[in-house]
């Protein structure tokens, strides 16, 4: 017999005999009723309390700002997809400027090192946050693979305030993703951390050192 | 580095090494400060919540899993295999390696990298590879560190906790040629740019899991640093190995463990990433492994699953907060156990990995004070457990331990059965404590290992027994003159 | 975690279970356990026949000779009165092994009946009695060592100091890390000594830190391992049994 079929064998042949399955209530999780300014100041609360950057901005306005924003941070090489409507606003305003637009949307194997070493930040969009634990999730795709948000050493994500919704479980919930998982699903809270040299909190130590969060709102915020 | 340079413990001298790191200042302080600092950010971080609710959540979750065990882990095969994940199943960390092992040949792999994976730990992954000519770079900051010092993890959510900053800046000067210094940015940005080329270079990346999902085939990775996203979609091939008690039913049982875990473990109220893998790089995408491999290790597994009270075991979720909240690894450090898992959860896992015989004295290295089971997540009763174990070393248990009655004597045997013997006789019971009271002028001043850090009790010259009839009696005079006077 | 727990209205009787160690060592705590008690117009019965609880046995893995101690306690308590012990630690092996200990045997139904009157003599003296205590003493800071099992098996890490709290000299003063084990753990400080002494100096040094002279703790193990450890460096810090020190101050 296989290893597989003695290890299942020996676990359906339970010497005590077959197990009861308790039923679970999620009521701790979920339900928190949160209305969406609560949720916008606990997102931000959260992120920020992890080194992460939020930016208000508007809809209409915001790739003024992230224009700002590159400036200030010194980004010269700016990595983006092409399809997603927040590259292709991004790709229209920054097309005069001084910035390079690296093409995210290609094989990694034909610009690895480019990436790796010549790619100042990484834009990318984001299906929503949590409120609970401000976390941004992404669902990457062809357009805007998943080392776009890792391997550069600023990773800036577009986020609308009005997709944050209140707990993880809601997220996975509301969106059916048991119907559907992407080849990779993340959520992002923060930029690259760790604690392994006692206990101190070191940033980027193998994704971004930074995270920005460019948070567009519907109208403009006074 | 080879294997055999490797600084080895083992849990066959437990006494001796927690002699040593109990006399090891730097040990004792680097321990009492991290374990101080994790308590107190657990407690901060589950304040506001219900805590108590959601380890019932977790607990039931986990107990749901277990109860649906091998349909599960077939329901997770079907699913990854229909995702394009390559699952396979290894009786032990023989096999297990083995079948890591031929995927890296098949690849021509000369140089893998790992995430975090104690699994891999627990199977000695790293020598096996090493030994076929295949280099294993951990790259966990605190895994690398311990490469690095060629010794093995002390913790299993923070490796390097033995390390102060100083020991870990002459480490790496030693080891990387970065200048000594204090300054622990430096160091990280250093390890960055040592292991980002190891990264692009690596032909296979190794990780462990989190959480396996059965219901979508999706693999979930729990981590801040990115080395886990890296190791998982950097190299061509990415094989996760984890252990057959890691599978959940639904996805929407994830969420409920992911917040148990990440506050359990370092008091965080959420890790950097949360990385779910459910295929290998499909046509068309642009990243991510061809090849996605999934290896399912039993190591004993199965047959703690065969015990209703056992069971509860495989409950765990690998947080460690029953390390940290533990008095006695604060005091020796995960060291000393000489086992992959050290720690409370350690001493009721590793008798079953290793036999009791090995490891005869991790579940008497405690207190029973409760602190482990107090902060479990998912509510192992681990202090039972510890005693459950006691029980099948010396013989009493159901024996479905390897090593069962490894420490009956008759000696020890005898000296129960007198126990149980004068307790039972209530009239020798009273005899013998007035005896010893009496004798007490003749007790000896040293008691063994009590009396070399400690003042010896010394026997009441009247028992409790006595007292409490002489009290009586005098009670009844008073109420009867009482009464006396009364009439 | 117990369960909240409905307390009784004060009963006429108690039975009273003194604890092998009590009996040993430090029957003055037990017999002024049973002063506070009688003191608060209930009679205290106190079996004879009672011997040990079984957990030094049961601890040790040796359940067959554990379950012949404990099934001799059973007998001693046939009134339906509540049995109070002197000892978190005893007190939790007979509210929480017990049932354990028998399910399954001819003796199930009735250790879970004794282990449901079980009560700790804190959590008797301030849920049961509503003690009120009129502190005769001097003006005294006083640490306290909530033993892990009144703490943690049976869930009573506050009743101790609520009870000081009612003392009007008294003022409680909390070492650092109050709630750890102080390294006794019963056969674990004859097991792994070194271990265990690691333990209670790092409790003896929290102590004493806080610059009382007294500390008080409700399980005579406690007491045995902090106030030898104290006594073998020669420290001026003494220690007491809960029961003995509120006797005492208010008698």
């Amino acid at each position: 017999m296989s290893a597989r079929d003695n290890i299942l064998k020996r676990l359906r042949e339970r010497t005590d005999g077959p197990l009861t399955a308790p039923q679970s209530d999620f009521a701790v999780v979920t339900g928190r009723g949160w209305s969406q300014q609560e949720r916008v100041a606990r997102f931000e609360r959260w992120i920020t309390s992890v080194h992460g950057e939020v930016i208000h901005t508007s809809r209409d306005d915001w790739t003024a700002t992230l224009a700002k924003l590159l400036e200030a941070k010194g980004i010269r090489r700016l990595a983006l997809g092409r399809e997603h409507p927040v590259a292709v606003e991004a790709r229209a305003a920054l097309a005069e400027g001084e910035v390079v637009l690296i093409d995210a949307d290609r094989n990694i194997e034909t610009w690895r090192h480019e990436q790796f070493h010549d790619t100042d930040a990484g834009l990318t969009s984001t299906h929503g946050a949590i409120a609970e634990t401000g976390s941004l999730w992404l669902w990457p795709t062809p357009d805007e693979p998943r080392l776009l948000s890792l391997v550069p050493p600023i990773h800036i994500a577009v986020l609308d305030a009005d997709t944050i919704e209140d707990t993880f479980f809601d997220v996975v919930e509301a969106h059916g993703w048991a119907g559907g998982m992407p080849t990779n699903a993340l959520l992002i809270s923060g930029p690259s951390k760790t604690a392994d040299i006692e206990q101190t909190l070191a940033y980027g130590v193998h994704g971004p050192r930074e995270l920005v969060v460019l948070l567009r709102h519907a109208e403009d915020r006074p | 580095m080879s294997a055999s340079e490797v600084q080895t413990f083992t849990p066959r001298e437990f006494h001796r090494q927690a002699h040593d790191a109990l006399g090891n200042p730097q040990i004792r302080a680097n321990f009492r400060k991290a374990m101080d600092g994790l308590m107190a950010k657990r407690r901060d971080v589950f304040s506001d919540w219900d805590l108590e609710t959601l380890r019932e959540l977790g607990a039931n979750i986990r107990l749901r899993a277990l109860a649906k065990l091998p349909d599960l882990l077939e329901r997770l095969e079907t699913n990854c295999q229909a995702n394009g994940i390559q699952v396979h199943w290894a009786e032990n960390g023989d096999e297990a390696c083995r079948i890591i092992r031929e995927i890296c040949q098949r690849h021509g792999a000369k140089a893998v990298i790992k995430g975090k994976s104690m699994v891999s730990e627990e199977m000695h992954l790293n020598a096996h590879l090493e030994e076929a000519g295949i280099e294993a770079l951990e790259s966990d900051l605190g895994e690398y560190l311990v490469q690095l010092n060629e010794q093995t993890p002390s913790h299993i959510i923070m490796p390097a906790i033995h390390l102060n900053t100083d020991e870990i800046s002459d480490i790496m000067h030693a080891k990387t040629g970065t200048e000594r210094t204090r300054d622990v940015d430096y160091m990280t940005a250093a390890a960055r740019a040592q292991l980002r080329e190891r990264f692009m270079a690596a032909d296979v990346g190794i990780s462990g899991v989190n959480f396996a999902v059965a219901e979508t085939g999706t693999l979930c990775l729990v981590e801040n640093e990115g080395n886990g996203r890296m190791t998982t979609a950097v190299p061509p091939v990415h094989i996760a190995v984890t252990g057959i008690e890691k599978v959940v039913e639904h996805l929407r049982d994830v969420p409920p463990l992911y917040a148990l875990l990440t506050r359990s473990a370092t008091g965080q109220h959420v890790t950097t990433y949360f990385n779910m893998i459910s295929s290998p790089r499909k046509l068309g995408e642009h990243d991510g492994p061809n090849e996605v491999h999934l290896v399912l290790v039993d190591s004993g597994r199965s047959n703690i699953y065969q015990d209703d009270e056992l069971l509860d075991t495989l409950r765990c979720i690998r947080c460690g907060a029953c390390m940290n909240h533990c008095p006695v690894y604060t005091r020796v450090g995960g060291h000393t156990y000489g086992t992959t898992y050290p720690g409370p959860i350690g001493s009721i896992l590793m008798p079953h990995m290793m036999g009791l015989e090995a490891t005869k004295d991790l579940p008497t290295a405690s207190s029973l004070c409760g602190a482990c089971g107090e902060v479990c997540p998912v509510k192992i009763p681990i202090p039972d457990l510890l005693v459950r174990l006691r029980r099948e070393a010396v013989g009493e248990g159901r024996g479905n331990v390897p090593g069962a009655g490894v420490k009956r004597t008759k000696k020890e045997v005898a000296a129960w059965k007198g126990f149980q013997w004068l307790a039972t006789h209530p009239g020798a019971w009273r005899s013998s404590t007035a005896i010893v009271g009496k004798l007490q002028a003749l007790m000896p001043s040293k008691l063994g290992p009590w009396t070399e850090y400690r003042t010896a009790p010394k026997p009441a010259k009247v028992s409790l027994h006595a007292l409490v009839k002489q009290h009586k009696a005098k009670r009844h005079q008073v109420e009867k003159a009482d009464g006396e006077e009364r009439s | 975690m117990t369960p909240v727990k409905l307390y009784p209205p004060k009963p006429e009787k108690v039975y009273f279970f003194g604890t092998c160690l009590i009996d040993l060592f430090y029957p003055e705590a037990g017999m002024d356990g049973i002063r506070l008690l009688e003191r608060e117009g209930i009679e205290v019965v106190y079996p004879q026949a009672q011997t040990c609880c079984g957990q030094p046995a049961y601890t040790s893995g040796y359940h067959d000779e554990a379950r012949a101690v404990a099934a001799a306690q059973l007998d001693l308590f046939p009134d339906p009165w509540p049995i109070v012990v002197p000892s978190g630690s005893c007190g939790g092996m007979m509210r929480t092994h017990y049932p354990q200990l028998f399910a399954g045997t001819e003796h199930e139904a009735r250790a879970n009946e004794v282990a449901g009157r079980i009560y700790e003599l804190t959590e008797f003296l301030l849920h049961v009695c509503q003690l009120r205590l009129e502190d005769r003493g001097q003006p005294e800071k006083v640490a306290m060592h909530t033993s892990c099992s009144a703490r943690r098996e049976m869930g009573l890490g506050e009743t101790g100091p609520a009870l000081l709290a009612r003392m009007g000299q008294v003022e409680l003063v909390e070492q650092a890390r109050a709630a750890e084990c102080c390294g006794f753990g019963g056969t674990f400080a004859v097991r792994h000594p070194e271990v265990s002494a690691a333990m209670v100096e790092d409790k003896t040094q929290a102590i004493e830190a806080t610059g009382v002279r007294r500390f008080v703790t409700s399980d005579c193990g406690c007491l045995m391992n902090i106030a030898g450890r104290f006594e073998h460096q020669g420290k001026a810090v003494s220690g007491e049994h809960i029961a003995s020190y509120l006797w005492r101050r208010t008698s």
